[in-house]
């Protein structure tokens, strides 16, 4: 089997969570399926973020860009996969695995498998467990073995630490790409909260049905000493900011309590929350997924629910 | 300004998902199909370009999905939300088609339309085998972004904002045809009636293109579907509203959360 790829994000010069874990998968893999791991990162600082990710060997491709540019990356990331012809390519199932994955799939004839949750050895075989049809199915599929592009779910497995040993680094000059010119980078306006920092998050979902039932999480939240915060739903139709997003694009949270009302736990918003230190949910729907990672939960209306609550809070009756 | 919006139906989540006996594929044909959420996403962001108008020309709407069955009021509903034409591409197609053939089978219709402008879903909740964003830019190699939103044309060029985690966004400028998946529309995707569609069914068309079934290139030996078995579950609260916060309340006490 060729070597396996790992596709590498990093931000402020340290590699991401999602990465790390990327990483552990492979030199795990490497052992079992005797293929060496080469990782790839991009940007001025790929070179220090791979210097100690225990890869064989890394490809820091620099040059062209000063942010991601997808068409730039996709071509680099070509020429890579064109040089080495790995058996497998690890990406992250972020916006950039997405961008790259399947294109770079179509492109050099490789199998693509996507929402990868699991990927092991058994008997022999490289199999990857997928989470489809919004977390209701999982698929177990058998991994080609003429090669195939992965994008993972981050959070799959445990991250690993950095590697003692030097991981030897080559250059690459980004390819010339044209078609897509990056015209700003956009970053979320200071002013709101901050909902990483919050020790209490009651988080609404589709359920609250009306911009106006906001005002229940809000008292909700101010009973509880908390923020509110919601997931992707709720920005979608304007009636939160972006700032408040819990999940994949929005922000990862860790409280001490996530109170989750009306959300029925997309993989995208459970990537975000599920490591909160107490998660109870509230939905109608006795089978939502928000249940296989909440510690509590019920199936009353959180239209009720929340005014009810809040008095208690309030009255101590 | 063409825009293509790529549409396609897939498995209604509000219900059962039944599997066929030999437990590696859903029994397609005891299911309920609705239009990929994240499609119609699409069409709105197209319908909502249309009517902001193109700087240099109009924006043309052309909805277009393959002819899997059971498809013809899906294309209708975009015609009586505002599309400008609905194409159905016929063929020896199923419900069994995986993303990569429905990407070929794209790719090769769209070379020879002279679009400007593809849009489809970021996903759908059944693309195992791919997005169709990166697979059909792929075929095509045509530039593409995923998880996209925020399109407009302005001087005949399309301007796009993709999202990054953490509420990073990053805004782009498309030099040619490009393909967005796009994540959401900025605004909700809008309501029909169902008179309004059973009017266009009577005074519109739908165009019909034959195209061939292509290779299931990237084949994908699925060994089993199955419902996930969760190590861990809520242990969950009865009782009425009140039983419920109280118990909530209890659960605050005793982990000293809350004020």
């Amino acid at each position: 089997m060729g070597p396996i790829v790992t596709v590498l994000e990093h931000q402020g010069g340290e590699l991401t969570q999602a990465s790390r874990e990327l990483l552990a998968k492979a030199r795990e893999l490497s052992d079992a399926l005797a293929a060496p791991v080469t990782a790839v990162a991009f940007g001025p600082e790929a070179a220090a973020c791979l210097a100690h990710c225990g890869a064989a060997d890394g490809v820091a491709v620099t040059g062209g860009f000063d942010t991601y540019v997808p068409t730039v990356w996709e071509a680099s990331l070509r020429a890579v996969v064109d040089e080495l012809k790995p058996g497998l390519v690890l990406c992250a199932n972020t916006t950039l695995g997405m961008d790259l994955g399947a294109s770079l799939a179509a492109q050099a004839d490789l199998a693509m498998i996507a929402y990868v949750c699991g990927l092991d050895v058994n008997e022999g075989k490289l199999q990857a467990v997928c989470q489809v049809y919004a977390g209701k199915l999982m698929a177990e599929v058998d991994v080609p073995t003429t090669g195939a592009v992965l994008t993972v779910l981050p959070g799959s497995w445990p991250a690993g630490s950095e590697s003692q040993a030097e991981t030897p680094v080559r250059p690459l000059s980004a390819a010339a790409a044209p078609g897509l010119e990056p015209t700003r980078l956009i970053t979320p306006e200071a002013g709101d909260v901050d909902i990483t920092r919050a020790d209490i998050l009651v988080s609404v979902g589709r359920g609250i049905e009306d911009p106006d039932n906001l005002e229940l999480a809000e008292a909700l939240a101010a009973a509880l000493g908390g923020v509110v915060s919601c997931s992707r739903p709720v920005v979608d139709a304007g009636w939160l900011p972006r700032t408040r997003q819990v999940g994949k694009s929005g922000q990862t949270v860790k409280p001490k309590l996530y109170l989750a009302l009306g959300i029925s736990g997309a993989p995208e918003h459970l990537q975000g929350m599920k490591d909160s230190e107490l998660i109870v949910a509230i939905n109608s729907d006795p089978g939502a997924p928000i249940f296989d990672v909440a510690h509590y939960g019920a199936t009353v209306d959180i239209l009720e629910l929340m005014p009810a609550l809040t008095e208690q809070l309030e009255g101590g009756g | 300004m063409r825009a293509a919006v790529l549409l396609k139906d897939v498995p209604d989540l509000v219900e059962d998902l039944e599997l066929e006996e030999s437990g590696q594929a859903l029994a397609v044909d005891v299911l309920s199909y609705v239009p990929s959420e994240w499609d119609d996403q699409a069409l709105e962001e197209a319908l909502l370009l249309k009517e902001d108008g193109g700087g240099t020309g109009p924006v043309e709407v052309h909805a277009i999905a393959i002819d899997t069955g059971d498809i013809d009021a899906m294309l209708f509903s975009a015609l009586a939300k505002g599309a400008d034409s609905a194409t159905k591409l016929t063929g020896d197609f199923d419900r069994g088609l995986t993303s990569r053939q429905r990407a070929r089978i794209l790719a090769t219709y769209l070379e020879g339309q002279a679009f400007d402008l593809v849009l489809t879903g970021v996903q759908a909740v059944d693309d195992l085998d791919g997005q169709i964003a990166g697979l059909l830019a792929g075929y095509l190699h045509w530039p593409h972004a995923s998880v996209v939103r925020d399109v407009a044309v302005e001087d005949g060029q399309v301007r796009f904002v993709q999202e990054y985690a953490g509420g990073v966004m990053g805004e782009f400028r498309a030099d040619g045809p490009v393909v967005l998946g796009i994540q959401a529309a900025r605004k909700p995707p809008r309501y029909v009636p169902i008179a309004r569609i059973r009017q266009i069914q009577r005074t519109s068309s739908l165009s019909e293109v034959s195209m061939e079934r292509p290779e299931d290139a990237g084949h994908l030996a699925v060994r089993r579907l199955y419902r996930p078995e969760s190590s861990s579950h809520a242990a969950m609260w009865d009782g009425d509203v009140d039983a419920v916060a109280a118990a909530i309340r209890a659960l605050l006490a005793e982990k000293q959360l809350g004020n």
